[in-house]
């Protein structure tokens, strides 16, 4: 384990390109524990992690569950601050940008509460576009406009007049992407967001996001257990076990056969496809 | 003008100000004629025409030309009466559809919470120890209701979570405890009978103000009330996010404290301020919000309007069919509301647990 780590830390600054503008998320040794009370010991922690993303690019957060993903994810999109180190978006730090400034420059889609009151989706979508208004204000056109624009990005342009309780889960979650992409993020963050949707939903949701990143030039981070599409989608891949990240890198340089293996514990093979990008497969019992 | 035929085309009626003026012109014209007819009924006969007439001149000052009687009838007996009505009624309706918000429950209301009951022991409180001190009443009853509030948000969590069903238990049983709180206290009082208790158990219109000044009076309870319904409104598009979710709405940027401390201030300060006046009046704050939510939808920017409006016009109403229905003797008006609102309550539980 630790020479795995070693290699993580000798691969991460590689990720720096000199004289470039500042990387659109940059995180450096960003570390956060969570404990029960004040005093008493944490019960979990992250260590320093260190990784930047950049436009247009799609960078996936692997690793089993209680890895640290989620917390990962959370310290990205400033709902919990680093207990040391630095999290910045476009070369601001995150801990200075006020509530409605923060929600501009990046969009957090994750599982959603319940709604205890009925909501038509076009105004579900609206609410992407409150960081913009002030006190009471009422939408303008530019807003409707955008919201019907998010709509038509997730292919959603149908569902506008339909209630939010009414929708499918793969219908559902393109919803709640329209609302983020109405926040006009530069950064848009995503907390699992295949957990519900079938086959086909999950290549449909992953080729959109790449769309969105190379044709509007978003910045995804996206936290995931689908190995396979993954490797498929992201250009760049986090894995993390046990709070620790090991690796950041291309999916070619993180999908290491006996690597996965141990974060994973289960036998898994690793090939490289035609399109140089990995493939995992679960070996059975042989 | 393409965009708005783009959205007429997609169903996306977005609310504008226009929308909010208009509904609320209209339910200002309910409310006006509620009103005469309020005025209208009663022991003394009063014609629609008469009642204009003295309104008129007495609004415009010309009060030489209205028989006396009729002012006397009008602007010292029955209007005084009616405004406080539309007082109370839009103060519980606009607590009500904070409540509502601020708990994420449809079924949240000053009076099922037991806000209404702890201000009700705050204000008896005061009249026990500090009578006679002027607006002790009213700040009494909101540190009821606030301390009412806080307990039942306490008792309601149950693994950290506001729960609905375990909420509405604690606030059913705070209610009771308070109630029998309330009459345990109006035995040690001297000179209060049962129609006085009842006052405070079911809300009751029929005090009369407690000073000589009655515009002054008047001028205080609706300024209290313009600042509390005002705050709640300034918050009204971060509402709509936080029914959406809390964390959801942290994320859009909605300082989700800030937020519910306003309204739980707010919302409890109006409580206090009905059940001061009033007793405790139940299921306004419950069933106007549904009503106007049924009627006009959930935003807030329109609901918190339109619930201050429906809410005078149902204490008006309410309180009109309790001094006539069994005419020479009245009702409270409490317990017109709580014929009305049981009912809804029950269906509103029912269709919200299928």
């Amino acid at each position: 384990m630790n020479a795995a780590m070693n290699q993580g830390a000798a691969l991460a600054p590689g990720n720096i390109v000199p004289g470039a503008a500042p990387p659109r998320l940059s995180v450096e040794q960003a570390t956060y524990a969570y404990a029960a009370t004040d005093r008493s010991a944490p019960n979990f922690s992250l260590s320093p992690t260190t990784f930047q993303a950049r436009r247009q690019e799609i960078v996936a957060v692997l690793g089993p569950n209680a890895s640290g993903k989620s917390t990962l994810l959370r310290l990205a999109a400033g709902v919990i601050a680093p207990l040391s180190g630095r999290i910045e978006i476009d070369g601001v730090n995150l801990s200075d940008l006020d509530l409605r400034t923060r929600a501009q420059r990046i969009a957090l889609v994750q599982q959603e509460s319940e709604l205890l009151f009925p909501l038509r989706v076009w105004e579900f979508v609206l609410q992407g576009r409150y960081p913009y208004g002030r006190r009471l204000r009422f939408e303008s056109a530019k807003d409707s406009l955008l919201a019907g624009n998010a709509l038509s990005q997730v292919g959603a342009d149908a569902l506008a007049g339909r209630w939010m309780n009414e929708l499918s889960g793969g219908e559902k979650q393109r919803v709640i992407l329209a609302r983020a992409l109405a926040q006009e993020p530069a950064l848009l963050l995503l907390d699992e967001p295949t957990q519900h949707l079938d086959v086909g939903g999950k290549v449909e949701l992953l080729r959109r996001l790449r769309k969105l990143a190379d044709e509007h030039r978003y910045t995804v981070l996206v936290v995931t257990h689908e190995l396979d599409l993954a490797a498929e989608f992201s250009d760049r891949i986090i894995l993390l076990h046990k709070g620790k990240c090991l690796r950041v890198g291309t999916p070619g340089e993180v999908y290491d056969r006996d690597l996965l293996q141990e974060v994973f514990e289960a036998p898994l093979d690793v090939d490289i496809r035609p399109n140089g990008r990995p493939r995992v497969t679960l070996r059975g019992n042989e | 003008m393409a965009i708005a035929i783009e959205n007429e085309i997609r169903g996306m009626h977005t609310l504008t100000a226009r929308r909010v003026v208009g509904v609320c012109a209209i339910l200002l014209a309910v409310l006006f004629v509620a009103v005469v007819i309020s005025l209208r009924m009663g022991a003394f006969p009063l014609s629609i025409r008469d009642i204009l007439a003295t309104l008129v001149n007495g609004l415009l000052g010309r009060s030489a030309r209205v028989p006396s009687e009729f002012a006397l009838v009008v602007f010292g007996l029955r209007l005084p009466r009616i405004a406080l009505g539309i007082l109370v009624g839009a103060s519980l309706a606009t607590a009500g559809a904070g409540f509502q918000a601020l708990l994420r429950n449809p079924l949240a209301d000053p009076y099922v919470l037991g806000v209404s009951s702890g201000a009700a022991v705050g204000a008896i409180l005061s009249i026990i120890f500090i009578p006679h001190v002027p607006g002790a009443i009213q700040a009494a009853a909101f540190i009821g209701a606030v301390i009412t509030i806080a307990a039942v948000f306490f008792l309601g969590r149950r693994g950290g979570q506001l729960d609905s069903a375990t909420l509405l238990l604690a606030g059913i049983v705070a209610a009771s405890f308070l109630s029998a709180g309330i009459m345990f206290l109006m035995t040690t009082l001297p000179g209060r009978d049962l129609r006085g208790m009842a006052f405070w158990l079911m809300g009751d219109l029929s005090s009369p103000p407690p000073t000589q000044n009655v515009r002054g009076w008047f001028g205080f309870l609706f300024v209290l009330f313009a600042v509390a319904a005002g705050a709640i409104y300034l918050t009204a598009s971060d509402l709509n996010l936080i029914l959406t979710g809390e964390k959801e709405a942290q994320h859009l940027g909605v300082n989700v404290r800030r937020v519910k401390l306003v309204v739980y201030v707010c919302a409890s300060a109006l409580t206090g301020l009905a059940v001061s006046v009033s007793g405790a009046i139940g299921y306004v704050g419950l069933l106007v919000p549904h009503a106007m939510r049924m009627l006009f939808g959930n935003d807030y920017r329109l609901l918190i309007p339109t619930s201050v409006l429906g809410g005078a016009i149902a204490v008006v109403v309410a309180d009109t069919l309790a001094r006539t229905v069994v005419a020479p003797t009245e009702l409270p008006v409490g317990a017109m509301t709580a014929l009305a609102g049981a009912p809804l309550f029950i269906y509103l539980l029912r269709r919200r647990v299928r």
